[in-house]
């Protein structure tokens, strides 16, 4: 079951009632997401960034899902491949440059957890670990507190396909479920757990289908078109709002590089796979549509991607020279000082 | 002052403390309408109603981990596991997650939680209704582990366990609750976590214990009395963090101690109190310390004689006191 695709004819009104600027700010996002993510690898390859784990080819679910959330107010727990998300709602370059340098003005963790591990209080964006699944629970207890108090914050979990494995993605679902909890469980799908493909996962071709299991509706829709995954997340949203429950989103995407810095994805993709995943990136996507119904020019593009270079320069800079925790730093925030 | 037994004691903590703070909220296996399969969350359900208190499904990896949610945004849940030896499901979200919440996030984000659970045997529980897991989570730093026994211990530290910013793991031995009776005040009163308590003082001989183990050893020190042995009892009450100041104070004065625990001997948490005692007290010690503990096998069998033979007793708590007290 595919969610309606938005319009992407010339010469059609605006899709989703969005605007032409709103529509820029997302693709101005995904350009410098992707800056983001091209530098991550530069530094470590030459040996300055110990991690990376990308988020190339998910841009479309994570800018599409994370751009119906209000900042600050809706609750996010990303998972390590989620830089898009943490970008879109509010983690500054500056900041994700800190973590990935494990410096001690990282807001997500003071340069203690690997990078991709976000968190910011002030936006909501909820502490993770590295264990997967582990905020799908989380999640239900977050939106159990909101609808306890009459809060109208809604709560969106992010988490691989290798993620549905697990039996905490079962009991998190299962308690929202229960509840009729205002969460959206959303499933960023590359058919891939580092090297496992999908049918050695799982038996069904949409595993948005579990979510029938749980008494909630699962939508499947293309994770690389960034206009569908915002259609299905706002109607998500509402729901949650609406006090109508969980939604289960399944995004499929193409994860265009390997499982991280560490791995090697030729050793279980084909160069055929990988060419055929290449046609899928949302950033291309997105903006052949812009050009297409006239938003985006040559200029613009020319632009948007010197703003989006200068914006990540800066924030490397700043990131380089920043000081890493002092040695006093091992032992504090354990417990409540 | 009332008399009253460990597991009214726990009630009346959770009681007061859902009363005193409508943060407070308790989750688990049947502890809203069958009130909990010992009775200790009896009468919650009516009292405070189906959103504080859930009725969660069986699956002690969500009752914690959902616990770690409702904490994140500003609930204060007591999850109860109906039984140690189910927790181990739930291991990752209390090790993972709870416990390195505040840590992994430079002091952000916090776990105000309690995660309640009975462990212990004697009870006829057999291999998975009797297990003593202190020791699995004792090597988990950002995690608290409070262990009391006697009805004034269990309830002011229950309390302080809920208002504590931190996650609390809170074991309840089971076979106290309704074995173990003392004086309750009637009035409020909390107690500090973190502080261990000389439950007999003597000046031949420390025994550091606690759960069931802690009164047996009471009974065997009034033995040794008897026999002109003077022996010193210190609770820890708190296993992490741990009073070392009471307990090294004790050992420097007697010169020689007995670490006496329910669980498994090899790396059990009594094995970590030895080692603190060897390492901080060795000018002080007159024998060697000791530990008496459970043998080596996964747990105590079903079978009466052998669940016995594998729990510690009165008759050889006092043979290991007279041995050491030989020194």
């Amino acid at each position: 079951m595919a969610a309606k695709t938005a319009q992407t004819k010339v010469g059609v009104s605006m899709p989703l009632g969005l605007k032409p600027e709103a529509l820029l700010d997302w693709y101005y996002k995904m350009v410098l997401i992707r800056t983001l993510d091209e530098r991550a690898w530069a530094l470590n390859r030459m040996g300055k960034v110990g991690f990376v784990a990308s988020c190339r080819g998910h841009e479309g679910a994570q800018v599409g899902s994370a751009s119906v959330m209000r900042p600050g107010v809706d609750f996010i727990l990303p998972y390590y491949r989620d830089m898009g998300v943490a970008i879109t709602i509010g983690l500054t370059p500056k900041e994700h440059m800190l973590s990935l340098l494990a410096k001690v003005e990282d807001v997500n963790s003071r340069g203690r957890q690997m990078p991709g591990h976000w968190g910011d209080q002030s936006l909501r964006i909820i502490s993770g670990s590295s264990p997967v699944a582990t905020q799908v629970p989380h999640a239900a207890g977050i939106a159990y507190a909101s609808k306890l108090r009459g809060e109208d914050a809604v709560t969106i979990v992010y988490f691989g396909d290798g993620a549905t494995s697990r039996g905490d993605t079962h009991e998190g679902m299962n308690f929202a479920g229960i509840h009729k909890l205002p969460v959206i469980f959303l499933c960023e799908f590359n058919g891939l757990a580092i090297s496992v493909p999908q049918e050695k996962q799982m038996a069904v071709q949409n595993v948005a289908v579990r979510a029938q299991g749980y008494g909630f509706p699962g939508v499947t829709v293309d994770g690389t078109d960034v206009l569908a995954v915002y259609e299905a997340t706002k109607e998500a949203w509402d729901r949650a709002r609406r006090g109508e429950g969980p939604t289960f989103i399944e995004c499929k995407v193409q994860r265009m590089l390997p499982h991280s810095s560490d791995d090697d994805d030729r050793r279980y993709r084909s160069p055929e796979e990988m060419e055929e995943m290449r046609k899928r990136d949302p950033l291309e996507r997105f903006r052949g549509y812009l050009r297409e119904a006239g938003i985006l020019d040559e200029a613009m593009e020319s632009e948007i991607r010197a703003r989006a270079k200068r914006e990540v320069d800066e924030a490397n800079d700043y990131a380089e020279r920043a000081p890493d925790p002092a040695p006093e730093d091992l032992l504090t925030h354990l417990y409540a000082e | 002052m009332a008399v009253k037994m460990v597991i009214e004691a726990v009630r009346e903590a959770l009681h007061e403390e859902m009363k005193r703070d409508d943060r407070v909220i308790v989750m688990g296996e049947d502890v809203g309408r069958d009130g909990g399969v010992f009775r200790v969350t009896e009468g919650l359900l009516r009292e405070y109603g189906e959103g504080r208190v859930i009725d969660s499904p069986l699956a002690e990896s969500s009752i914690v981990g959902v616990a770690v949610g409702m904490s994140l945004n500003g609930l204060i849940p007591v999850a109860e596991i109906q039984f140690a030896d189910f927790i181990y499901s739930a291991v990752d979200q209390i090790i993972s997650e709870a416990a390195k919440m505040r840590y992994r996030s430079g002091g952000a984000f916090s776990c105000p939680m309690v995660v309640r659970t009975p462990y212990g045997g004697g009870v006829r529980g057999g291999l998975y209704h009797s297990q003593s897991v202190e020791a699995v989570f004792a090597n988990t730093p950002g995690l608290k582990i409070v262990a009391p026994t006697t009805p004034y211990d269990v309830k002011g530290l229950l309390k302080a366990s809920i208002r504590d910013p931190d996650p609390v793991l809170f074991l309840e031995h089971k076979r106290t609750y309704r074995l173990i009776r003392g004086e309750v005040p009637e009035e409020e009163y909390v107690l500090p976590i973190g502080k261990a308590d000389i439950k007999r003082p003597g000046k031949d001989l420390t025994v550091v214990s606690y759960g069931l183990m802690l009164h047996f050893s009471l009974e065997a020190a009034e033995r040794l009395s008897k026999e002109g042995v003077d022996v010193e009892v210190v609770d820890p009450r708190t296993l992490v963090p741990l009073d070392k100041e009471t307990i090294l104070g004790s050992v420097k004065k007697t010169g020689k101690a007995l670490v006496v625990y329910e669980a498994n001997r090899t790396a059990g948490f009594g094995a970590e109190i030895a080692a603190t005692i060897a390492e901080e007290a060795f000018d002080y010690l007159d024998g060697p310390v000791t530990r008496l503990a459970s043998p080596d096998v996964p747990a105590m069998p079903y079978n009466a004689k052998l669940e016995a033979l594998f729990l510690p007793n009165v008759d050889r708590i006092s043979e290991a006191m007279r041995k050491l007290a030989g020194y």
